[in-house]
């Protein structure tokens, strides 16, 4: 299998000859850059009959103060950047945010492995305590928000401690199915070749729950990022969320656009971060691409 | 030499019973009785699902006997004892790892510095022909190269009792027929003894010194053959010659009825 294409290379095989391989492979690349032109064309196409679209209905027939219109958030966003908002620059407010995120999501990451781990590698545990995580989980915890706000104050460690409720359950049932899912035979394996508890527990079943919590750390960091900003809508001195709820009491429908924008950009980085991670992380794991490939 | 040791492995009155799914109970193997002298090759056959693995678990310490005792060493088996190897049916390499640090996890878990294993590692995958894969990941080696990491991971701790559970039953028979002649290769340079359970007569005889012979579920020891055929071995040709032949028809006398008999319980039972 792929242990043959390293040898492949070396001759010509198949009685291709070296110029009509070149050939063939120059054929696929262009055939490849083609259609990565094209999906960008249709996408940047799809973006700008859907701004346009808006643009020009919230000029001629929709009112554009509920509404809104990209070139109004455009505008606020210009505002933002340049000159500030009027509770500090827009970098102060969107630090304040990321910190809690990333503070709430580190917590509660670490804490849902914990006790995934735990509890999925004991069976008695699991069973005592599998109706408090039920409960727990049902239980809307956005609305902890509130209740924080109560307990901590208006303060940044309210709202890590609601990222931390959100983060934690995502986390947690993915490192516990993960850890209860290691394979018996590897771990019998690991036993008869000497290893003690503490190293299965730590050279095999973390590595094996890695690759379920990694895949949870995705979501999770979509919460982290929902719960700060919805501690804050609740109620704080700093940060997005606050910006948003501002421009919800001032009418800036350019505001509230402008401050989703600004999230879902920090949010789209993030992932970004989390895949390279994991690519880092998995790449022992068989390429997707190389199954897919298809014939010249 | 034989006549002289005392044995390295030794089940007694060996049961070994399970709870059934939806109630009841299962009895895998009722009083086995089976000895191991140090440096043999034994063969446990017997029908598919009769309890042959249930043997090698309770001397290998993983699971211990509902009743009887196992000794090694003229120890009671509790725990998995010093010095054995055991070699899985299906794949226990650790995917995320080379082939380097899958073999070298056996001196790894034993202390030792993980410069020092590799060194051992590498030792044994030269002798098992893999040593310019072992920057590879097991998913990128064929189902034969993949036993042969095995192979070595099982031999590298040195193993004075190796345990084998249909090891090659999920290879092609060429490339079976080619990893049991690896197997008495490496077996032959190591004083270690062998359990080697399989369904596949010719496979057992080609292999050991002896062939035990189980009976249908619940298993227990019915016959054991001496298997005396020359060593060094050729496991190709060997199977075409008449003394091969003989041993062959003697046991599958014996194991046929066992065969049929496990054979009818289970079209009854499905």
């Amino acid at each position: 299998m792929s242990l043959s294409t390293t040898s492949a290379t070396a001759s010509p095989v198949g009685g291709l000859s070296k110029a009509r391989e070149k050939e063939l492979l120059a054929g696929a690349r262009r055939s490849q850059r083609n259609t990565t032109a094209k999906i960008w064309g249709l996408r940047a196409l799809i973006v700008a009959l859907w701004l346009g679209s808006w643009q020009l209905t919230a000029t001629y027939i929709i009112d554009p103060f509920f509404y809104s219109r990209p070139s109004d958030i455009w505008l606020r966003l210009v505002q933002w950047f340049g000159t500030g908002t009027q509770f500090g620059t827009i970098w102060e407010n969107l630090g304040f945010t990321v910190l809690e995120a990333v503070l709430g999501f580190v917590i509660g990451t670490v804490a849902g492995i914990v006790l995934g781990v735990l509890l999925g590698r004991s069976r008695f545990l699991a069973e005592v305590f599998s109706p408090f995580i039920k409960a727990a989980n049902a239980v809307p915890r956005i609305v902890l928000a509130a209740l924080f706000i109560i307990w901590f104050g208006f303060g940044m460690s309210s709202k890590v401690a609601t990222v931390v409720v959100l983060v934690f359950f995502a986390v947690f049932f993915n490192a516990f199915t993960g850890a209860r899912e290691v394979d018996g035979n590897v771990v019998n394996n690991a036993r008869i070749l000497g290893a003690s508890k503490r190293r299965i527990l730590t050279s095999i079943v973390l590595p094996s729950a890695t690759t379920w919590i990694l895949s949870s750390l995705h979501t999770a960091f979509g919460f982290a990022l929902i719960g700060a900003i919805v501690g804050e809508y609740a109620g704080a001195k700093k940060g997005m969320g606050m910006l948003i709820a501002n421009a919800q009491g001032t009418f800036d429908s350019a505001g509230i656009y402008a401050g989703m924008i600004i999230v879902t950009v920090v949010a789209l980085l993030a992932e970004l971060l989390i895949t390279q991670a994991e690519n880092k992380l998995l790449k022992w794991r068989p390429s997707q691409a190389a199954t897919h490939t298809t014939g010249i | 030499m034989l006549q002289a040791t005392k044995p390295l492995i030794e089940l007694r009155d060996a049961t070994k019973r399970f709870p059934k799914n939806g109630g009841g109970i299962h009895t895998a193997i009722r009083n086995v009785n089976l000895s191991v002298a140090p440096g043999e090759f034994v063969a446990v056959v017997g029908p598919t699902g009769c309890g042959k693995s249930t043997t090698l678990s309770l001397i290998s310490g993983l699971a211990p006997a509902s009743e009887g005792q196992t000794f090694v060493r003229d120890q009671v088996v509790s725990g998995i004892p010093q010095g054995v190897g055991y070699m899985f049916q299906t794949d226990a390499t650790l995917p995320w790892q080379s082939v380097l640090d899958n073999v070298a996890s056996g001196p790894r878990y034993q202390g030792e510095s993980k410069d020092d294993a590799r060194e051992k590692a590498r030792g044994w995958l030269k002798r098992v022909g893999l040593e310019r894969f072992e920057s590879y990941y097991p998913h990128q080696l064929s189902g034969g190269m993949r036993k042969r990491v095995a192979l070595a991971q099982t031999l590298v701790n040195e193993p004075e009792i190796m345990l084998m559970d249909e090891p090659f039953s999920a290879l092609d028979v060429q490339t079976r027929q080619l990893m049991q002649a690896e197997l008495l290769r490496l077996w032959s340079g190591t004083n270690a003894a062998v359990v080697f359970v399989t369904h596949d007569l010719e496979e057992a005889i080609a292999l050991a010194d002896r062939v035990v012979v189980m009976t249908a579920s619940p298993a227990t020891i019915k016959a054991e053959f001496p298997v005396n055929l020359e060593r060094p071995r050729d496991v190709e040709e060997v199977r075409l010659t008449p003394e091969f032949l003989a041993i062959y028809r003697n046991v599958w006398n014996s194991l046929r009825e066992e065969v049929e008999q496990a054979r009818t319980a289970t079209s009854l039972a499905g």
